[in-house]
């Protein structure tokens, strides 16, 4: 499997062509398109772009460190001129005035963009099942063949046309520029009844289900998601490809549509770890426009290669309370595999405790709450979006419009955060888990003090389940257990990783997390590289059952 | 000892005020946009101004400075780390449905200003010093402006005042009447022109004050109080407390309650009156802001290492560039000139009026007191009556101060000074020599010419003389005005009444 820097290397010496390789990943993402990965794809504009690229690459001059190479955005990221809806009828149609600070970063490098990524509505959510465009579908096991006699591309513009008929008022909107370039997918009913509730497929794992999913069929290289509490590793380790969220304050969180501030990072998903490491490398670093992002001098993220990688210089820690009850056998045999692996090469492996670990998610709730009430305050129909027809009064006004843009999982967190934030509720829910959340933050540094370079846990409890499964339960249940393993991390902002490591007996991917300290990124992801080395998780798998 | 009973006459009223100062920075709170005042509508907006999803705050510098140099001037405990929380209620022109603030941790805590109300005593106005603490500094948003069009059955919204930076000054109920409050007012504007941290122009919104008024008896609990919003200028501050004040006292005597609500005052007619209730159960869901770091200060002794100096607020270096305060102004005007409190406030009180002092007074060197009631009772009459700024007189500190050399060197006389000054103010632009030379105005102060004078006035006037040496010495000041007549004003006063009593004691 070719990683980033081969691709590069063949666009330099002319063995591939620019244009060559963004129609290949064209051609991916329509043979893929049952999937649901995309909510809005930019074929045209990525085809002219791939064409600039490949005179670049002809004149040899200014070739950039992504020059030509094909990525997705996850749909929460403000993209100029292209819709950003965070699949929301709140923002259906909304075309942001400006690009989110990491997107520029990407395209000031020469990368092209394939599309806006699918995602559960306003990233809430750990199964990409909750989008006004439909479930995100997992890969892994997808009847394919089936499918693609019925989808040819015809059916693309069919879906582009109904795009423009919608019952709702969108006056509001501050770019009447809907670019006719753009291909974007509308409504779910077409989408579930077509033939997903009869078919058995599974879930992609969510938030950034559609970002894994386009990354893992190859209709881009690599693709940004965003993770809050798990939801760039959850679907990574569902759809059997790297997903990286790093060091809270190392990547500018500018443009990106806020869930809970004080968790959110923009996170990469790739094939391999050197891909993330060289897509990092461009979008970190200081951003004037976002405070909260470090002011350190900017360090490169190259990493070493395999065999200049010292293993046994690194102590890996095995945290006891991620042995939950509810961990299933065949999770603890791959988590106790991965850590052999290490142990037989001469990493000290050593068992540590996070002892308040077992609060994280109740309080991770609580916080995510309160802030996604205060973050969807900002949604009134007044300066943009969504804006009922209602004229009664300024309140009516929001109250309809509000209860039509949102779904209900939104607007469940909005009710419960504003309980919360009441003056005679701050302090036994917001102040009570903010101290909760101190002693997880304090229980990883105590870890790391003593000596323990990263944490090795398992991602999610097991494989992906089937959609049928996935929904016999609610939001907030699924996200509670999707984010077991996941959100400690958000709640001390450290950088984690998803590794790909097997397929699982029920033919599904199955990954691991590692969990670095704050700000060594670079030590994270060189462990990761070794450690990816040893599993070599096949991806042709996959990439033989879509082609 | 009081009792339950209601006694008509010992009601006090208790006020506490909340000042919103604009902050005078060309950029706001926590963006770029502008702060024009009276710009187009809607075109000092960013995209964090109109709370575009993804845009984040970024502190203003400028805006932080003008907070520490206020707290360092109203004498306050500044916070080395200060904290900024979201205040949450959904209004029209509020685009994030909430108000960046500082609810927790402000900026400066526990200062004091002193300042001087005037107390009518006996039918006079006699200055009192009083004291009034401050218990906060925070900074915060500006919200924008909803227009309410009835005709057409909609609303307009402005957003170019959305983010602008205020600073909130909060004070202890330490006032007890309209006039006190106002006297505070005055006194802080004052300050915040100084100290270069607002414009002062309350007409124009950069100063509003809300004042939380309550009645009670001396001694007892503090009775429930009512918030008049939006004072936006001295006398309405005046006006509004003292109309809520005894509108409470009415109120209670009549037996009736006061509700803790939000009022507003009404300029024509004079009253307060009720808001909208929904302003009165706000639960505004405070929350830290997740998207600002906690705002720290440095000292001299505190600098950090690889941070350079304008990426960080250093207090002490604000505490040394600290212009001369009010107070110290006055206090330097009294011992310096030997003025009294009042010439000194109204020489202070007024921007840019003691520096036009000071060039008459330092460059004729002398008479302070003849050049204060040559400014306070001439030129600012004038100005006044003109509605002009000192800035703009057509006579410049230069022409005064050419004129009180004039005076005291007795080249002229005060009346024909007065002359002087009205023809300058009327339009003439020549120097105060030139025009007196010009009209011949320059007082004689040669006694053998002013004895001519005096004896022609007493051969023309039989009657008024023979009346003097009768007895009626009255008559001397009628002799003295026709003396002065036949000179056209230009007599040497001292000397006419010197050499006419001799010449009528000779007789």
């Amino acid at each position: 499997m070719q990683n980033l820097k081969e691709v590069l290397n063949q666009l330099k010496t002319n063995h591939l062509s620019a244009e060559a390789l963004c129609e290949q990943c064209i051609q991916r993402l329509r043979k893929t398109q049952d999937l649901n990965a995309y909510v809005s794809v930019s074929d045209s504009k990525a085809r002219r772009q791939a064409q600039k690229a490949q005179q670049i690459y002809n004149s040899g001059k200014n070739i950039r460190k992504l020059e030509g190479i094909p990525i997705a955005v996850k749909d929460n990221y403000s993209t100029t001129d292209i819709q950003t809806s965070c699949a929301s009828h709140m923002l259906l149609g909304y075309h942001p005035p400006y690009n989110a600070t990491v997107v520029q970063r990407l395209l000031d490098q020469g990368a092209i963009l394939m599309g806006k990524t699918n995602m559960d509505e306003f990233a809430m959510g750990s199964g990409s099942v909750n989008s006004i465009f439909g479930p995100v579908k997992n890969p892994w096991k997808y009847p394919f063949n089936k499918k693609t006699q019925n989808n040819q591309s015809s059916d693309y513009d069919v879906r582009a046309a109904s795009n423009k008929k919608t019952s709702m008022d969108y006056s509001a909107n501050p770019s009447k520029n809907d670019s006719n370039q753009e291909t974007q997918y509308v409504t779910e009913t077409d989408h579930v009844t077509e033939s997903d509730q009869s078919q058995a497929w599974y879930v992609s794992g969510g938030s950034s289900g559609g970002s894994a999913v386009a990354v893992a069929t190859a209709s881009c290289l690599v693709a940004l998601g965003s993770d809050t509490g798990g939801s760039v590793r959850n679907p990574a380790s569902y759809c059997g490809v790297v997903g990286y969220k790093p060091t809270y304050g190392l990547v500018s969180r500018h443009g990106l549509i806020p869930l809970v501030n004080s968790m959110d990072v923009p996170g990469i998903l790739s094939k391999t770890v050197d891909d993330t490491a060289a897509v990092l490398d461009v979008i970190a670093g200081h951003d004037e426009l976002d405070s909260t992002t470090v002011t350190d001098p900017r360090v490169p993220f190259n990493l070493p290669d395999v065999s200049r990688i010292d293993i046994k210089s690194f102590h890996i820690g095995i945290p006891k309370e991620y042995h939950v009850p509810t961990l299933p056998g065949e999770t603890r045999q791959t988590w106790q595999r991965a850590a052999d692996i290490f142990e037989n090469a001469g990493a000290k492996v050593s068992q540590v405790s996070l002892p308040h670990m077992q609060y994280s998610i109740v309080c991770y709730s609580v916080l995510n709450a309160c802030e996604v009430a205060s973050n969807m305050a900002c949604y009134d129909g007044i300066e943009f979006g969504h804006r009922a027809s209602t004229s009664d009064s300024t309140e009516a006004l929001y109250a309809s419009t509000r209860h039509q843009g949102f779904n209900e999982v939104v607007r469940g967190r909005i009710l419960a955060g504003n309980y919360f934030l009441l003056k005679r509720n701050y302090d036994k829910y917001f102040l009570q888990a903010q101290r909760v959340r101190r002693l997880i933050s304090q229980d990883f540094a105590n870890i790391f003090k003593e000596g323990i370079d990263v944490l090795l846990t398992p991602t999610t409890l097991s494989d992906a389940m089937s959609y049928t499964d996935y929904i016999s339960e609610d939001n907030r249940t699924r996200c509670e257990k999707e984010d077991l393993f996941t959100q400690p991390v958000n709640m001390a902002g450290l950088p984690a990783i998803n590794i790909p490591m097997e397929i699982s007996t029920s033919g599904l991917p199955v990954g691991l997390q590692l969990i670095g300290q704050s700000f060594k990124d670079k030590r994270l992801l060189t462990i990761s590289k070794w450690f990816e080395h040893q599993v070599n998780f096949p991806y042709s798998d996959l990439v033989n059952s879509i082609e | 000892m009081y009792t339950d009973s209601i006694s008509t006459t010992n009601w006090q009223g208790v006020i506490g005020l909340e000042i919103h100062s604009q902050s005078l920075v060309n950029s706001k709170l926590f963006s770029a946009a502008g702060t024009r005042f009276g710009a187009p509508v809607n075109s000092q907006v960013s995209h964090f101004d109109s709370s575009l999803p993804g845009t984040l705050p970024v502190i203003n510098r400028g805006c932080v400075e003008a907070a520490v140099v206020a707290a360092l001037a109203l004498n306050c405990h500044i916070n080395m780390v200060s904290k900024f929380d979201r205040k949450h209620y959904f209004y029209a022109d509020l685009p994030a449905g909430y108000q960046i603030t500082q609810h927790r941790q402000p900026i400066a805590v526990n200062g004091y200003l002193k300042y001087t109300s005037l107390q009518s005593a006996k039918g006079n106005q006699r200055p009192v010093k009083k004291m009034a603490k401050i218990l906060q500094i925070q900074l915060e948003q500006d919200s924008g402006k909803s227009l309410h069009d009835d005709e057409l059955r909609r609303s307009l919204i402005d957003l170019n005042r959305a983010g602008v930076g205020l600073m909130e000054i909060v004070t202890a109920p330490d006032f007890s009447t309209g006039t006190e409050a106002a006297a505070f007012i005055k006194e802080l504007l004052l300050i915040l022109q100084t100290i270069k941290v607002c414009d002062g122009k309350m007409s124009e919104g950069s100063l509003r004050v809300d004042a939380n008024v309550s009645v009670h008896h001396p001694g007892q609990p503090l009775g429930v109080r009512t918030e008049v919003k939006n004072l936006n200028s001295i006398t309405g501050v005046t006006k509004a407390i003292d109309f809520e004040i005894k509108r409470q006292i009415s109120e209670l005597e009549k037996g009736n309650e006061i509700f803790n609500e939000t009022k507003s005052f009404d300029y024509v007619t004079g009253k307060t009156v009720t808001m909208r209730d929904k302003e009165r159960l706000q639960d505004y869901r405070f929350m830290p802001e997740p998207n600002l770091l906690p705002l720290r200060l440095y000292t001299n002794d505190t600098l950090p290492t690889g941070l350079s100096d304008d990426q960080i607020v250093n207090v002490d270096k604000l505490r040394d560039s600290l212009p001369l305060l009010p107070a110290q102004k006055r206090q330097a005007v009294q011992d310096k000139y030997g003025l009294s409190y009042n010439q000194a406030q109204f020489l202070v009180g007024e921007e840019g009026l003691l520096e036009y002092f000071t060039d008459v007074v330092e460059e004729t060197n002398r008479d302070p007191l003849l050049t204060y009631n040559l400014l306070a009772n001439q030129v600012l009459m004038y100005l006044n009556r003109e509605d002009i700024s000192i800035h703009n007189s057509p006579v410049c500190s230069k022409r005064l101060k050419e004129l009180v050399v004039l005076l005291s060197h007795k080249t002229i006389s005060l009346n024909t000074a007065k002359k002087v000054l009205e023809v300058m103010f009327e339009g003439d632009t020549r120097l105060p020599p030139d025009i007196v030379e010009h009209h011949n105005w320059k007082q004689i102060t040669d006694p053998d010419k002013i004895e001519e004078y005096c004896l022609d006035a007493i051969t023309k006037n039989h009657k008024l003389v023979s009346l003097y040496k009768g007895g009626k010495k009255k008559v001397f000041q009628n002799l003295v005005g026709q003396v002065h007549k036949m000179a056209y004003g230009r007599a040497e006063p001292n000397l006419v009444n010197e050499i006419l009593k001799k010449k009528l004691d000779q007789m």
